[in-house]
């Protein structure tokens, strides 16, 4: 895709605006991934979305490294534009000690469910988010479903009480 | 219930048996299902209802939305661990006589999901009469359910229904109806004495499955 130079000035303006929101870039098959510390996530966005025209997240989801790798956690943020067609990935890299990172629903309100859902199965807390519990599992589950060291299994047998 | 039951009883055998297999003939006849299409299986149970293979014919001539009115309920689809509770409340709200069908592989014992979060076999939670393999079984396999459960009601006798259900309700799901006493004095004492077993929970406080907080 020729639209990798393009992308590509995006990371350079952000990088302009301000140099620690761009902790490192990557650039595979035509996409464009951005490393963002997890301080400067919601500025970002804010500034992705209003002056750049990412106007849609696509998606907002939760990975897990394997609990020896450090940092554990990665939140990856897909940026879309119905404006000029780009997409942008932006990716926020936790530590298993301080799993915390600001909320983007004041940028793009469909972050609401997707970070319920990264909290869900995660554990990834979002500070400032208006309503954040569970949202696919049972509200008494113990434990954070997809993370690796949750056996695939669960733990107990189900029994009605 | 509890009249057929004595009535049963003070009858010679002669007049039970042939009461027995009009009221079984009846039953069977008009076996009405509930709605409990979860997954995939409800595709299939909507197929064997239309027109090809007509569901009717056997007498499930129409699918209730409200348990009350229904005599089956013909679990089809995954049944999830949030999802259990709901399908306990719903077979309680089903008056007796009723039948549970487990179709498909995943209501029968979980099917390919052996995970956390699907409950492995309906028959944990509802006891289940008729079980239908397949994933999805075809349409053509929940008729023949359907006829292998009229011949299974026609071997009943009802003297053999009883309402012992409740006890078992108690202890698992509550009637919503009733207001919640969440984090109460009330529902602590009676939690303390439901331990002891002193004194069964009473309707008015929930179980673990009513307390958590929306969902």
């Amino acid at each position: 895709m020729a639209d990798t130079a393009v992308l590509l000035e995006f990371v350079e303006k952000l990088k302009a605006e301000n140099a620690d929101w761009v902790a490192n870039f990557k650039e595979t098959f035509g996409e464009v991934t951005v490393f963002v510390p997890r301080e400067s996530i919601v500025d970002v966005a804010w500034v992705l979305k209003t002056k750049h025209g990412f106007d849609m997240l696509a998606d907002l989801c939760g990975a897990d490294r394997g609990p020896e790798e450090d940092p554990r956690f990665e939140v990856n943020y897909h940026l879309f534009s119905t404006k000029h067609h780009n997409r942008l990935r932006l990716k926020v890299l936790l530590s298993e000690d301080a799993p915390n990172l600001g909320t983007v629903t004041t940028v793009w309100k469909t972050a609401d469910w997707h970070e319920r859902e990264t909290f869900d199965l995660f554990g990834v807390i979002f500070d400032g988010h208006p309503d954040l519990r569970r949202i696919l599992l049972p509200s008494d589950f113990d434990g954070h479903a997809l993370r690796k060291d949750y056996p695939l299994r669960g733990y107990e047998p189900y029994s009605l009480s | 219930m509890g009249l057929e039951n004595n009535l049963w009883e003070s009858l010679p055998d002669v007049v039970t048996v042939k009461l027995d297999a009009v009221i079984n003939w009846a039953r069977k006849s008009s076996i009405w299902p509930a709605t409990f299409g979860l997954a995939c299986c409800a595709i299939e149970m909507m197929n064997s209802v239309s027109a090809r293979n007509d569901l009717s014919r056997f007498g499930a001539e129409t699918f209730r939305a409200s348990p009350r009115q229904a005599d089956v309920m013909i679990v089809s689809g995954r049944v999830s661990r949030k999802m259990a509770p709901v399908l306990r409340r719903i077979y309680d709200q089903m008056p007796e006589p009723k039948w549970v069908i487990s179709m498909g592989a995943c209501a029968t014992s979980g099917g390919v999901f052996d995970n956390y979060a699907i409950v492995q076999g309906v028959d944990k939670i509802v006891p289940v009469d008729i079980y239908i393999p397949g994933c999805p079984p075809r349409p053509e396999m929940l008729v023949h359910a359907i006829t292998m459960l009229q011949e299974k009601i026609m071997k009943e006798s009802v003297k053999d229904r009883y309402d012992t259900f409740e006890e078992e309700s108690r202890k698992s799901i509550v009637p919503g109806t009733l207001p919640v006493t969440e984090g109460t004095a009330l529902e602590k004492e009676t939690e303390i004495e439901v331990a002891q077993n002193k004194v069964s929970r009473p309707y008015t406080i929930p179980s673990r499955h009513e307390r958590r907080k929306s969902s």
